[in-house]
């Protein structure tokens, strides 16, 4: 009985918090994106508003930009940040291996806007690297990197590279050093370690890093907003406009539900063909 | 249909902020949901003095404003000071406001045709939803010696000023255009398939004019910024922001465009769940007063519907005033009327289809 009572009350704050910010918001959501926009003050329940997602080509090419832009950034930002994890768990010794490791945390101590203001500065037409250019005699006329996708993905990139590299620090270290020699030592050469040893050790690490950071980039909106251009779409501004600027409460639920289902299809098949599940990988990660 | 959600998340969030604050403060309090310079400092100060009533402001715009009292059903702010053109169809769609009782105003403070203009354009079956407060326009920002040939909107989309041009995706700029071309858009508010047609030619400019588009802007700072740096040098504003970049270069400044600015009045209105009604009338009656007004224009740049506080204003920005606008642009102003509800739709669809072209 009283072990039964401890157990409900650890339980309680979880419960709380999970029903008070996740499912209850969630349920009415739903229920907003099902009420359909008569007249004035005069609603009824219908699908109208999922249709329209589907109906609209702009909506869905928007969404389909958005994931594959993000599954993108995920690939990238995997490239770049396997070889600084493996520095950092098998190179890196001591009080360099620490440093290097608040070296990935420093930028996110400050928040995310200041982030992304530091890459505008950078960036833009009378920004550091234009001037540096300039001054180098490189260019003969200020550039433009602002404002396009591939600050999009560079800000993207940056901005989740901690996400990624920590779970991967974590598996790589846990990969005993023996087996990389013992790789060396059967005469494989080291692409045939990283295929055959590394890799396979860290795929859990690889794939709750790519969740993460993939989830992070598709529902990022400082970003895109900031230093996109006059094309650039990203699913989030769309649901964003829907709420606040079309004060079309109904069709940004649809688009907000239709973004969770979409993104949790796209993890799910991630794993499916990466032969992992997500009690494996995020647990281990 | 009623959706039960909302009350239920407004109840649980509402306990939680009483669980917060309860005990911590029982001094009066106005909680005013307002435009950045609208309660500066030292105003706010004044009123505090003179009354005891704390002011707890917080910074928006028309859209968020809308949305936050919407959130609500009305509740949250004593005051909300949303342009009077949004409030009409506001009211039509969500119930938020609350009619004004004008006994409690001190008409007497107001410029009279723009509080009789401002109560007409705020009415709703029968009652009165908004008084004016602060009144601006929004036209071109130039730098006059980059962007001569500028004379109207759809200059903008001249070659001379190709890739540095700004302006924001939202509906001032479909109206500005429109007009521009020699349509009418405020005529056509009351004929929803008329103005659909009309948005659909000013789409066409739009998606022609793109290429010369640097970004489409979406906060002032941002713009002022572009403008500064030379980065832009044509661009669709704000009259404020014209005048604060010429304080620091000549250049730069607010021109009236050739087919006229665009008026806006932005108003106090009672949001429906106001807890302190009696406050937000003090706020009224308080900032209204010639001297409190000019020191609201120092700190917004923009003019009120004050009576008299042109006298205690700053000469600079007088002349600027003057210097963007000459008696026959004043005329020339297109005040705008109050957005019927539903319209928004049509323009949001025109706004994402420019966006994504």
């Amino acid at each position: 009985m009283n072990r039964r009572f401890g157990f409900y009350l650890l339980l309680a704050p979880l419960v709380v918090w999970l029903g008070a910010l996740i499912i209850i918001p969630h349920i009415d959501l739903f229920l907003t994106s099902l009420s359909v926009k008569v007249r004035p003050r005069v609603y009824e329940i219908g699908l109208d508003n999922y249709s329209a997602f589907f109906g609209e080509p702009l909506y869905w090419n928007t969404f389909a930009r958005t994931a594959l832009m993000s599954v993108s950034a995920t690939a990238l930002t995997l490239i770049i940040g396997f070889p600084i994890a493996y520095y950092i768990a098998k190179l890196a010794q001591g009080r360099f291996r620490a440093t290097l490791f608040v070296l990935c945390l420093l930028p996110f101590w400050v928040s995310e806007l200041v982030r992304t203001f530091g890459w505008m500065i950078l960036l833009r037409e009378t920004g550091v690297v234009s001037s540096a250019l300039q001054w180098l005699g490189l260019t003969s006329g200020p550039i433009e990197f602002l404002y396009n996708d591939a600050a999009i993905m560079v800000g993207l990139v940056y901005t989740s590279m901690l996400f990624m590299v920590v779970p991967l620090v974590t598996t790589l270290d846990s990969l005993d050093n023996s087996y990389i020699e013992a790789g060396y030592d059967l005469g494989g050469n080291s692409f045939a370690v990283l295929r055959e040893i590394v890799i396979p050790h860290a795929k859990p690490g690889i794939v709750s890093g790519c969740i993460i950071v993939f989830m992070l980039s598709l529902g990022n909106y400082l970003t895109p907003i900031l230093l996109g251009g006059k094309d650039s779409l990203w699913f989030t501004q769309q649901i964003y406009a829907q709420f606040i600027t079309r004060f079309n409460w109904e069709q940004g639920s649809a688009f907000g539900f239709l973004l969770l289902i979409l993104s949790s299809l796209i993890v799910w098949g991630g794993l499916k063909l990466t032969g992992q599940t997500l009690s494996k990988t995020v647990g281990q990660g | 249909m009623k959706r039960n959600g909302i009350g239920l998340r407004t109840m649980v969030a509402t306990a939680a902020i009483f669980a917060l604050t309860a005990g911590t403060t029982q001094a009066e309090e106005l909680r005013l949901l307002t435009w950045g310079g609208y309660a500066p400092d030292d105003v706010v100060a004044l009123f505090e003095e003179e009354t005891g009533i704390d002011v707890s402001v917080t910074l928006s715009n028309n859209e968020e404003m809308i949305a936050k009292l919407r959130a609500t059903g009305g509740g949250g702010f004593d005051l909300a000071q949303p342009s009077q053109d949004r409030i009409a169809g506001a009211q039509e769609e969500h119930g938020i406001y609350k009619p004004l009782d004008l006994s409690k105003v001190d008409s007497s403070l107001f410029i009279a045709s723009m509080l009789d203009g401002t109560k007409k354009n705020t009415e709703f079956e029968g009652d009165v939803y908004g008084l004016p407060h602060v009144w601006g326009t929004s036209g071109l920002v130039l730098d006059t010696s980059k962007a001569g040939s500028v004379k109207d909107y759809t200059d903008l989309c001249n070659a001379d000023v190709a890739g540095k041009v700004s302006y924001r995706l939202k509906r001032p700029t479909l109206i500005g255009f429109a007009f521009a071309m020699g349509m009418d858009p405020f005529a056509a508010y009351a004929d929803p398939a008329a103005y659909e047609d009309m948005m659909k030619k000013v789409e066409a400019k739009l998606v022609e004019c793109k290429p010369n588009v640097k970004a489409y802007w979406s906060g002032g700072d941002a713009l002022i910024n572009l403008l500064r740096s030379g980065e832009v040098v044509a661009s669709m504003a704000w009259d404020t922001g014209g005048w604060k970049l010429n304080a620091d270069n000549p250049d730069i400044t607010f021109v009236a465009p050739a087919s006229g600015a665009l008026g806006w009045i932005d108003t106090f209105a009672l949001p429906a769940k106001t807890k302190n009604e009696d406050a937000a009338y003090k706020w009224i009656n308080f900032v209204m007063q010639p001297e409190i007004a000019a020191m609201i224009t120092a700190a917004a740049g923009n003019f009120t519907a004050s009576k008299g506080a042109d006298a205690f204003a700053e000469e600079g920005l007088k002349a600027r005033f003057q210097a963007s606008f000459p008696s026959e642009a004043i005329d020339n102003i297109k005040w705008y009327p109050p957005v019927p509800a539903g319209l928004e739709d049509i323009e949001g669809d025109i706004l994402d289809r420019v966006q994504a072209s």
